[in-house]
């Protein structure tokens, strides 16, 4: 940039088109030009999220070791009160595991850090549109999760006390859905973190919540039926029913009520995050 | 006719009573502090408008300069040109159309740089600019845009690794991937040391000569002096002063100062010099400074008075700046 250098164009080089196509000619493309955009901000989230050890371990080490459950258990462990097996639980627990790890508790801090670096800030003056900015910092993480749900599938098929998915359509319906939720769920989280490290606080609660009333740890069919009524219509369970559902054919529960209890929670979400979402940093 | 690129008409913006947005802008120095103490005073749980009826207009191929003490209103103008915020009142035009609700196609015509953009730390330059330019429509060479403000050189270190200056330059670089028509600058060369502010200026005069048109907001006299075709001196949400370099500075008084001996008092000066009375000094404010000035030198010599720390200072811009840095104690005592 000195002026006894050469002085790159601050023109168009003539050979491109001027940025001014018609409306109609935007209109044709906005696909392309979301997905190339999407490819973008996920590409420099991924090598961050490669760099960030600590996420890193988050979003593979804990589903890894549920694999390893899986494969080394056999039915041998008295867990198995209610109806299913033990590897039934672990195998699709451990997906439950991957949404919970993988996609919400690693998305807090990358929403949160990116917001703090003021990335979010910058990235709202170019052209991605804010759907597009959320949506690119999720992308990794969420293509790691279904990598390793798949894997999950994989395995627990080829398990002696298990079986291939009963109803693939059921079970693709939760995970996709439990993906969308714990995304949006991230972002909502995020907009009460104040820092990257307190990530690890703020995302105890639905942690937790969805732990202990989705029937992960304890079959729902083996608690007073009180307390299973409440437990199936908290967040994550309906995601669980439709996953257990699809695998096992065994929810324990009507499948239509799981799928329409899902999407509300997810819509739910998706107000959250427009009502409380922040971009501005908090610090 | 003039084409223009932005028109801002009546613009007014007002922060809800939480004040979270006017906070979170301006905790940046002292005397921003001092600033936003003064007005969270007058608020009265209305909230506080950062911006008081704005008229002004930018034309293609020139550089406006905002100006201002931190906390006028210089950064709530530019979000709501940019199409980060939308106003309270008024309008504003970006290339003919609404910088909010036609955000689509007015954003791949725009280059934006803010006063405090972010890029992810542990990313280095160039994965940075690949980011960015997987985001525009059209992107200039990720080479040529690091070139263009000397950071080739930069391109595998780390964000975390710059230096404040050396991300303002890389903040600059992004804004101008985009080929754009209209470039917002704010505050652009805080923090770069002398000869990167240099080769900043030359790479604005070089986009203007190419026929960018650059909204710039600054704190620095010189760089509006020397950068700016046309000008507005904003203070307290409002435009005080507006106009070319010249213009603003020819508004100006001159100004001579002085003291005068025990004994003599002020009213012993010619009336026709308007002469002021401050605690340290005498101080006249003259359109005219050769004439008042012979006029007070002849007086002095017939009246054998000796003027102490004479001073005679023809109008500037800093002139301009400082009457109203002047100004700002009195406000603050009246609240």
């Amino acid at each position: 940039m000195s002026a006894t250098t050469q002085q790159p164009s601050t023109d168009r080089p003539n050979t491109t088109p001027p940025a001014t196509g018609t409306p109609a000619a935007k209109r044709r493309m906005p696909d392309r030009t979301t997905l190339r955009r999407l490819g973008a901000l996920s590409r420099a989230e991924l090598t961050l999220l490669v760099r960030n050890r600590s996420a890193l371990f988050g979003a593979l080490l804990m589903p890894l070791l549920m694999v390893g459950f899986l494969l080394t258990l056999g039915d041998t462990l008295g867990l198995g009160d209610g109806n299913l097996s033990v590897a039934a639980v672990i195998g699709t627990s451990a997906i439950g595991m991957v949404l919970l790890m993988a996609v919400y508790s690693t998305l807090i801090p990358a929403y949160v850090g990116r917001r703090e670096e003021r990335v979010l800030k910058r990235l709202r003056t170019g052209e991605a549109t804010d759907a597009e900015i959320l949506t690119g910092t999720a992308v990794p993480a969420v293509l790691l999760a279904l990598i390793q749900c798949a894997v999950l599938i994989g395995v627990g098929s080829a398990h002696p006390s298990l079986s291939a998915p009963v109803r693939p359509d059921l079970l693709v319906v939760g995970v996709v859905l439990g993906m969308l939720m714990m995304v949006l769920m991230a972002i909502v989280t995020s907009a009460f973190t104040r820092t990257v490290e307190s990530a690890q606080i703020t995302a105890l609660p639905l942690f937790l919540i969805a732990m202990m009333t989705s029937g992960m740890i304890t079959q729902l069919d083996t608690l007073p039926d009180a307390m299973a009524d409440i437990f199936r219509i908290m967040p994550f369970t309906p995601v669980m029913d439709l996953v257990r559902a699809g695998w096992l054919d065994a929810g324990g529960g009507d499948v239509t009520r799981a799928l329409l209890l899902a999407i509300a929670w997810t819509a739910l979400a998706g107000y959250a995050v427009r009502r409380w979402f922040r971009w501005d940093p908090r610090q | 006719m003039t084409e223009h690129v932005i028109e801002v008409t009546g613009l007014r913006r007002r922060y809800g009573g939480g004040g979270s947005a006017a906070g979170a802008k301006k905790k940046g120095t002292g005397i921003a502090g001092a600033a936003l103490g003064r007005k969270r005073g007058g608020d009265d749980g209305k909230g506080f408008e950062a911006v008081r009826g704005l008229d002004f207009s930018v034309r293609r191929g020139e550089v406006f300069a905002l100006l201002g003490t931190n906390g006028a209103g210089k950064t709530s103008t530019v979000e709501v040109l940019e199409g980060l915020a939308a106003p309270t009142a008024g309008t504003v035009s970006v290339l003919g159309m609404d910088p909010l609700t036609d955000r689509a196609a007015v954003r791949p015509r725009i280059g934006i740089m803010l006063q405090e953009g972010g890029f992810p730390s542990d990313l280095t330059v160039t994965e940075t600019a690949r980011m960015w330019s997987g985001c525009v429509s059209e992107p200039r060479p990720i080479q040529e845009a690091l070139e263009m403000v000397d950071m080739e050189d930069r391109a595998s270190t780390r964000v975390k690794m710059l230096s404040g200056g050396e991300r303002r330059r890389l903040d600059l670089a992004m804004a101008l991937l985009g080929y754009p028509e209209v470039l917002f600058l704010d505050e652009p060369t805080t923090g770069l040391d002398p000869e990167a502010r240099q080769q900043t200026w030359a790479l604005i005069r070089r986009l203007r000569d190419s026929g960018t048109s650059i909204m710039l907001t600054t704190h620095y006299l010189d760089e509006a002096e020397k950068l700016a075709d046309r000008l507005a001196i904003m203070h307290e949400g409002r435009i005080v002063h507006a106009g070319t370099p010249a213009e603003v500075t020819a508004q100006q008084p001159s100004r001579i100062t002085f003291r005068l001996p025990a004994g003599v008092a002020p009213a012993h000066l010619p009336v026709t010099l308007r002469a002021a009375e401050y605690v340290d000094r005498i101080e006249i404010r003259t359109q005219n400074l050769q004439d008042d000035l012979a006029e007070l030198l002849l007086w002095a010599r017939q009246n054998g008075v000796a003027l102490d720390q004479l001073n005679a200072r023809t109008a500037s811009l800093e002139e301009a700046f400082l009457d109203i840095a002047r100004q700002q104690p009195q406000y603050e005592g009246a609240l």
